[in-house]
């Protein structure tokens, strides 16, 4: 068994007098692969199909009502949401790494802050914080607009469950690379920037890409409270003609959409960031 | 192990073994003092009273089982672990110890000057796999010592040619082998010019057919007239390059002398049961006997 046994080939066990049978693993594999693919995506092309017929069949087909005429009205919601998306991420992990800092300090009050923090907010649903800055807030004479209100909110919201994912890529840094840089002399500051900080943010960037375009569909929510983003579109259009069924319908496909090609930066990004974690 | 080791018109100091090395200019006075070092982990008493003097251009073995405390002393020199009894000095930077108080910001300052000048090679390279091996070894020196960029790259670049690892200058640590991460961790601790190396263990985690070029680098630091605390467990290193080889059992100094006298004719028995066992690495019936493993009859002769 052991002598003539090629790297894709592969001997199976040949009754006694016969010439041993050969399996060509390496294209059985490959007409595996093939064979596999297109059943997939027929699984797919059959359910998307059935869902699409569902939808033309539940449409009441109002003869004013015209979805291509209002597909480019749809569409110009895609910016403010990716608007939105995109500064609040920004913004929540700004405030994750203050965050992260903060529920690993030894200072009680600063660990206090950071820990009421993110308990209070994953403690809350996001619908509820968007209508207590929205609606809440005026009521201490604080008003914030729409757009405003939705970028505080999201960021807020992911800020907190991006503390959490921060502190455990803090953490996961291995002790060595601490003690290497104090041994090296280098100030406690430093120590966290040049070497802690870049290491986690290595460890980290998977979960913020994915809460990422989790906030993408999540900044749906604040349509709410009147953001013109692609759901309030979506709805705005349908409503009228009582054709919402259709018109958001297409905003899902667009959030989907949106979803695959995010995924695709994604994995392009993390490719990107582990730099000097190859080995070949 | 008799006072006699001591040269007439020595210093006095808290290491009766203590003397000028090889390499030591004339006069000069020793540039690590430990001084009646102690180490408590919770209620186990890791050093129990331990001074250790070394001159400028010595190289120090410390040698011991495993648990016998020579890397809690080694990481004790700059403060890695925080003493519980005793003093450091290094390169006339003193501190005592302080284990219950907060250090003060002047005492991390102190305790910050002291690792500069006493730089640390580890057991497990502990390279910065962000960045590039250059990078590496240009950081400290430009962070800590304000050294500007070109001058801190010519420097690294030299100190990668002592190490026989100029080619790998920009690649990252990870594309390594063991021991070539060990070369650049050296040669990241050369670019500090520092006054003390302090190796731990620096060959224990080297695949074996590694671990012979990390010991030619570090015998030719000590030829050149490094200052070196090595622990570790390669006798042939020691015989090779050590001025004083100390055995440590128990968080004590049981036996110290120059290599051919600790290693090769010790005196103390649990130098020579710890010696007997290091040696009896590669033959198994040597291993039971000193093991006590009881030993199966050969099948048939």
């Amino acid at each position: 068994m052991t002598q003539g046994m090629g790297s894709a080939a592969a001997l199976v066990g040949s009754p006694p007098g016969l010439p041993p049978i050969v399996v060509d693993v390496e294209s059985a594999g490959r007409r595996q692969t093939t064979a596999f693919r297109i059943r997939f995506f027929l699984t797919w092309a059959v359910i998307v199909a059935l869902v699409g017929l569902l939808v033309v069949l539940g449409a009441h087909n109002n003869p004013r009502f015209h979805l291509t005429d209002w597909l480019p009205f749809i569409f110009s919601g895609v910016g403010i949401t990716l608007f939105l998306s995109i500064t609040s991420i920004v913004i929540a992990c700004v405030l994750a790494v203050f965050g992260a800092l903060g529920r690993l300090s030894t200072n009680p009050y600063l660990n206090g802050v950071a820990s009421l923090y993110v308990s209070l907010v994953r403690g809350t649903p996001l619908i509820v914080q968007i209508l207590f800055i929205f609606l809440g807030l005026p009521a201490v004479g604080i008003v914030v607009p729409d757009v405003p209100t939705g970028i505080i909110a999201l960021s807020f919201n992911y800020g907190a469950y991006l503390t959490e994912v921060f502190r455990a890529g803090i953490q996961a840094v291995p002790s060595g690379q601490v003690e290497a840089a104090n041994a090296l002399g280098l100030p406690q500051r430093q120590v966290l920037r040049r070497v802690v900080l870049p290491q986690a943010i290595r460890i980290v960037t998977p979960a913020v890409a994915n809460d990422f375009i989790a906030m993408t569909k999540d900044s749906a929510l604040v349509s709410i409270v009147g953001v013109q983003e692609l759901l309030w579109k979506a709805e705005a259009a349908g409503t009228p003609y009582v054709e919402v069924f259709q018109t958001i319908a297409v905003a899902a496909v667009i959030y989907w959409v949106m979803t695959i090609v995010l995924s695709l930066f994604q994995a392009r990004l993390e490719k990107q960031m582990a730099a000097g974690d190859r080995r070949s | 192990m008799s006072a006699a080791q001591i040269i007439d018109g020595a210093e006095p100091t808290g290491d009766p073994f203590a003397r000028p090395g090889r390499f030591t200019p004339p006069g000069a006075e020793p540039i690590v003092r430990v001084g009646d070092l102690e180490k408590y982990y919770g209620r186990n008493h890791v050093l129990r009273g331990v001074n250790l003097d070394v001159f400028p251009g010595e190289t120090i073995c410390l040698i011991g089982r495993s648990g016998s405390g020579k890397s809690t002393l080694l990481r004790c020199v700059n403060f890695l672990e925080e003493p519980t009894v005793g003093t450091i000095e290094v390169d006339g930077v003193i501190l005592h110890a302080s284990p219950t108080r907060k250090r003060s910001v002047s005492e991390r300052e102190q305790i910050r000057q002291i690792r500069i000048r006493a730089q640390m090679v580890f057991q497990e390279f502990n390279l910065f796999p962000h960045l590039k091996v250059i990078d590496n070894l240009i950081l400290a020196p430009i962070l800590v010592k304000g050294v500007a960029k070109d001058q801190a790259i010519a420097t690294a670049e030299k100190f990668l040619a002592v190490v026989g690892l100029s080619e790998k200058r920009d690649e990252y640590p990870n594309r390594l082998s063991g021991g070539q991460k060990q070369r650049v961790a050296i040669a990241r601790a050369l670019s500090m010019e520092p006054k003390v190396l302090l190796f731990d263990e620096p060959t224990s985690a080297l695949d074996p057919t590694l671990v012979g070029e990390v010991l030619l680098v570090m015998e030719q630091l000590a030829h050149q007239g490094s200052t070196m605390i090595v622990v570790t467990h390669e006798m042939a290193f020691a015989r090779e390059a050590a001025d004083r080889v100390y055995y440590i059992d128990e968080g004590r100094f049981v036996e110290v002398g120059p290599p051919e006298q600790v290693i090769d004719a010790p005196q103390d028995s649990r130098t020579q049961t710890f010696l007997a066992r290091l040696n009896a690495r590669q033959k198994p019936e040597a291993i039971a006997e000193v093991a006590g493993i009881p030993t199966t009859a050969p099948a048939s002769a």
